[in-house]
This record gives C-alpha cells, structure tokens and sequence, in this order.
C-alpha cells in the first residue's frame, strides 16, 4: 500500500535471547502513524486517513474530511429555491438525481403541494430514481472490487453506467448534473423514444449481472478480501447510524420505499435484499441483488408510463409551457418573476428523507416564509458510515481497510457537502 | 403521501409526544408541536436532554435507536441563538421524532456521544459551523473547514464570501492565505422590498392563494 509514514515505522526490533534459538523468537513492534490519501487512488476521493498501526494491524483510523467541502449549505441560504437544485446533484456526484428527490420532496412538502404532483410525473422521478440507484451500485460494485485486486468488471460496469447516463442526457440535457427534479414534478417530460430505449436495454442487463456476478460472487480471491471483514452486528449498525445497503447488510430489513414509501413505490412489486453477517461480502451481495430489484421497478414504471402533465400546474411553482409564454402576458410575467424573484415558502421546518442508493438521504429544511431556505442541513448517509471506519478497521489489517472503505460505498461530495 | 415520514396518525403522535411530557419532570419538555401534521417536533430545556434523549431510546414504548441526524440552527435574533435539532428515528417501531433544544451563543449542550456513538462527528460538524459547545464531548476538533480555520461559517454574521483565499504562490512555492479580494461587489438581491410586500394588502389572500405573508414585521 503506499502512503506517506509521518513517523518513522518502528523498527521491527528482533529481541530474541541468544540461547533461544530460532525456535523462540520475540517480536516487538512499534505502533506507527500512517498517512492514507487525500490522493490515493483507494480512497474514493479526497479521503485523508490517519491510521494508527500496531505492526500490520490498525489500531486506530481517524478519517480527516471536509477536503471536498464547498459550503452547499451555506450557499443554499442565499438562494431562490429553483437555483439551488443544481447544488444538489453535486453532493452524491455519483447519484445526482436521487439527491434532488429529497430536496424537491421537502419543498414540496412546505408548499403544501406533495399531494399534487400529477401521476406521470411521479413515475418518471421513481423510474430515474432507480435508473440512479443502478448507476449508483455499478459504479461502487466495480471500483470496490477494483480495490480488492479485480479489474475487469469495471469496464463492461462503466458501459452500462454510460447508457444509463445517455438515459439521463436525453431527459436533462446533461450526463451528471441534470437539475431535473423539480419541487412540484420534473424539469420537462421525457423524449418519446427513451421509453423504447430503455426497455432495450432492461432486456440486456439482467445478462450483464450474471456476467458480473459470474466474475466476483464465487471468487476465491474476492471472498478472501471481504468475507469477515469489517463486521457490523445490527446493534453497532443502528447506533452508528448505518441506513440503506450498508444497514441491510447487517440484517435489519429497513428500507424507505417499503417502511415510509413515497411517489409510487406503495404499488410497486419489489423485494429487498438483506444480509446475514453485516461483512463487506454481505454488502457487496446486498447491492448486487439491489440492482435486480431495481430493474424490476425500472420495467414496471415503465409500464406505467402513461400519457399526462410531468408537472404541477401552478405557474407560481413551476414554469409555465414555452409556447403558452409565445401568447399569454401571464404566463411571461409568471416565467419571469419565477426565475428572479422564485417562490415564497410558508414558515416551517421539515425533515424528509428519501433512500437514496447510499442510504438515508435527509433534507433538513427550514423556511422563514422568503424566498430563499433558512436553513438546509444536509443529511448524507456516507457521513455516518465513514465514521463507523475505525470501529470497523479495528484489528484488520491495512488492506483489509481498503476492502471496508469500498464496501461503504463512500462519496465525498455528498459527506464533506 | 401525507404521512411520508410517520405510519401513525396525527393523533397517535400527538399522544407519543404526551407520553414523553408525561415521563419527565415537569417543565422538562417545553412544546410538543405538529409540524404540519406530519411530524412530531418536541422542544425541551437542555439541562434536560440527556433525560429526554435517553428515555426516547431506552423506553421500549419509543424505542428510537437510531439517532439519524443532529444539527445546528442560527436566529441570531433570539436570546438563546442556537438550535440544536435531533433528528431520531425508530426502526421497530417506524416513527419519527425531532427534538429541538435551545442554547445561547456562550452556553453549551450536553453530549449524546454517550447514548448514540454516531453523534461525535455530527456534534464536530456543529462546532464546526456554529461554535456551539457540546459538554463531555471528548474529541470536539473542526471537521469539515481547514486545518487552523478560524471562525464558525454557517453562523448568519460569517459572510458566504469568508475573509480568506487561498492561491498557490509561484515565488514562493507554497500555497498562500490572503484576505479575500473580490473582483465585484458581492451581490445580494433583496426580494422582500415594499413592491414584494404588498402581496398582503388585505383581500389579496383570494388571488395569492397559494403564496404566503410577506415578512412579518
């Protein structure tokens, strides 16, 4: 592994006694600091990792954040509403639109509106949600195993996430960062050929996880890595604040769409995976069967997919349509005052969350009746899991620490905010 | 799509938040509110959170194991500046509960490091941002600004621009702090003018039904 010693290694002292022979050797090792990231390659971003090493194993790990830290929540508060969306997809960079789900569900949610947002729209944000929740998990699945010494999944993974982003361009007009949900529905409705392009290639993925499945599940190498390693009882888990895959992992059946569902998810037909012993192997299992369960939901949105407004139709929350602005004095003054002045927002404060495909995505909002937030806490699941590294690293060895931070599947965007 | 974040009722939550005012010495619990009828907010006295947090997670009748956020508010307005918001929630039982404590900008709030492990960072991160102390918390380093930053950045006073940039100096080879030089005025459009406030004059509730007051005077 490389990384920087602060301190000198210890030297490894061979204090044997002369007489003892080579039978009976004494090792004494001294504890050593090592300094891991914020550049490694395996820290999945700018993690700066302060490890205390007995030897070979880790004492202790203090993860430094916040090298990734742009003050979105600070931002937010000198914000209309509508021009804040865009901060949200760069928290979870790697699942934006999941991340604009809670923001536009806890302003909807303040306005009062969440009961309004029309059906189709509806479907398209769960369907694009859990398009994201697939990009989310490939994008861990392989980088994680690519930790753990295999390269191969990462290139046909990073095909499939690249069609699941032209998904994404061809709704929003941009591959990450698409600013297309909206409070009160989504940005526009989805181009009329996406419905057949996505069905055809929910025909072809289910092959690809085999294939996937078929180069990491039963491999000894892999198994070696993550089998045992980083153990979470489902005590430690719901003390740490552990949510999403990584506290199914751990044996708590507990998911959002099924305990507190929201949008369309009451109607769906989907199961959710959970795991036994709470190690990176369980975790690893638990997203790859997470990603069938999602492409269910993906095929059965699609055949919900019915014709209709993507949008509330109240020009003081949403835009009114382009060609009605072309006609109508209205609808240009409702356009103009909507992006400068935005919408006010009723006094109050709301904490919505959403499973996001980290885990409990949270959205601590408080309005002061204005234009812009009060106050936006951001509530990111990676943020508890990265804590959770050293009670999880404790004892392991330096590689193994490597195998945990994967597993956790952690982004930096979304935990320094 | 009403109760997104509870299964009960407003009513059973309401009777939740009687119950924990029950258990506790009087005056302990300050208001149990309803936000919107979704969300059961209690506001306690913070010589008493550590009874209210304890008891929200031991009693098996709440059970909330999971401390799921814990944050920082600023209204610099008020005699006791800060909130401190709670965010818990139970996995047994599928309920949400906030409790929010109040603290004046010197004061300080005990630690749940002790209940919840997972509170450290969180309580790092309030420190952080808002300089609000958290008695008996062991390690309250910054976590998320720089290393030797000074000044707490979410507090309404710290200007979204700060007082220091950094650059990397080509003379000196180091990466250099200067005080912040800003090539525009920072610009911050008041919308809250008389021209937006007169969305108030009385009978305009009928037009603007689905806008709210203006600022309260």
């Amino acid at each position: 592994m490389s990384g920087t010693a602060i301190a000198n290694p210890g030297p490894v002292a061979d204090a044997a006694s002369p007489d003892a022979g080579a039978a009976r050797r004494t090792i004494e090792v001294d504890n050593h600091t090592l300094n891991f990231g914020p550049q490694h390659p395996a820290a999945h971003g700018v993690l700066r990792l302060i490890l205390e090493m007995k030897g070979e194993l880790v004492e202790r790990a203090d993860p430094h954040i916040g090298l990734l830290h742009r003050g979105t929540e600070k931002f937010v508060e000198y914000k209309p509403y509508l021009q804040t969306i865009p901060y949200m997809d760069r928290l979870d960079y790697v699942s934006p639109m999941c991340m604009e789900h809670s923001y536009a569900i806890a302003i909807e949610r303040l306005l009062g509106i969440d009961g309004d947002v029309p059906r189709r729209g509806r479907v398209i944000r769960t369907m694009f949600a859990e398009i994201t929740r697939i990009m989310n998990h490939l994008l861990n699945i392989t980088t994680y195993a690519l930790d753990c010494g295999a390269i191969t999944p990462a290139f046909p993974a990073f095909e499939q996430r690249e069609h699941l982003l032209e998904f994404y361009e061809a709704v929003g007009g941009s591959h990450y960062h698409v600013n297309y949900f909206r409070p009160g529905g989504v940005a526009k409705d989805v181009p009329p050929e996406i419905e057949a392009r996505i069905r055809t290639w929910c025909r072809q993925f289910p092959a690809f996880v085999e294939e996937l499945e078929g180069l990491l599940t039963e491999n000894r190498i892999f198994k070696q890595r993550t089998v045992d390693i980083g153990v979470m009882t489902p005590e430690q888990a719901m003390e740490w604040g552990f949510s999403g895959p990584n506290l199914r992992a751990s044996g708590c059946a507990w998911d959002l769409r099924k305990s507190q569902p929201y949008e369309i998810y009451p109607e769906l037909d989907f199961d959710i995976p959970v795991g036994r012993h709470g190690d990176c192997y369980d975790r690893y299992l638990v997203r790859v069967r997470e990603m069938m369960q999602s492409l269910r939901i993906v095929e059965q949105c699609l055949d919900r997919l019915e014709p209709g407004p993507v949008r509330i139709r109240d020009f003081k929350i949403a835009p009114p349509p382009r060609r009605e602005m072309k006609r109508s004095m209205e609808a240009l003054i409702h356009h103009f005052k909507l992006y400068t002045e935005g919408f006010h927002v009723p006094a109050g404060a709301t904490y919505t969350v959403t499973e996001a495909p980290k885990g409990e995505f949270g959205m601590y909002l408080v309005a002061d009746g204005t234009n812009r937030p009060y106050r936006c806490k951001i509530r990111a699941p990676g943020f508890a899991h990265l804590q959770a590294m050293e009670v999880l690293s404790k004892g392991h060895m330096l590689a193994d620490a490597v195998a945990i931070i994967g597993s956790l599947d952690i982004v930096f965007g979304e935990i320094d905010r | 799509m009403g109760e997104l974040t509870t299964n009960t009722g407003a009513s059973d939550m309401q009777a939740m938040g009687e119950a924990v005012r029950a258990a506790l010495p009087h005056g302990t619990v300050r208001a149990i509110e309803l936000e919107r009828g979704a969300e059961l907010v209690l506001r306690v006295r913070s010589d008493g959170l550590l009874d209210v947090l304890a008891l929200l997670r031991d009693a098996p009748q709440f059970a909330f194991e999971q401390l799921m956020d814990l944050c920082g508010v600023d209204w610099p307005e008020r005699p006791l500046r800060f909130e401190v918001v709670y965010n818990l929630l139970s996995l047994s039982r599928n309920q949400r509960i906030r409790v929010v404590t109040e603290v004046a900008d010197a004061g300080s709030v005990p630690s749940v490091a002790g209940l919840w492990p997972c509170a450290t960072w969180y309580e790092r991160e309030a420190w952080d941002m808002y300089g609000i102390v958290f008695e008996g918390q062991t390690d309250l380093r910054r976590l998320l600004t720089d290393y030797g930053f000074e000044g707490h950045p979410l507090r309404k006073d710290f200007p979204l621009t700060g007082y220091v940039e950094v650059r990397y100096d080509e003379e000196r080879k180091q990466v250099v702090y200067e005080p912040v030089k800003l090539m525009q005025d920072f610009r911050n459009f008041d919308f809250l003018s008389p021209w937006e406030g007169m969305t108030t004059l009385p009978g305009d509730e009928k037009i603007h039904h689905n806008r709210i007051e203006g600022p309260k005077p």
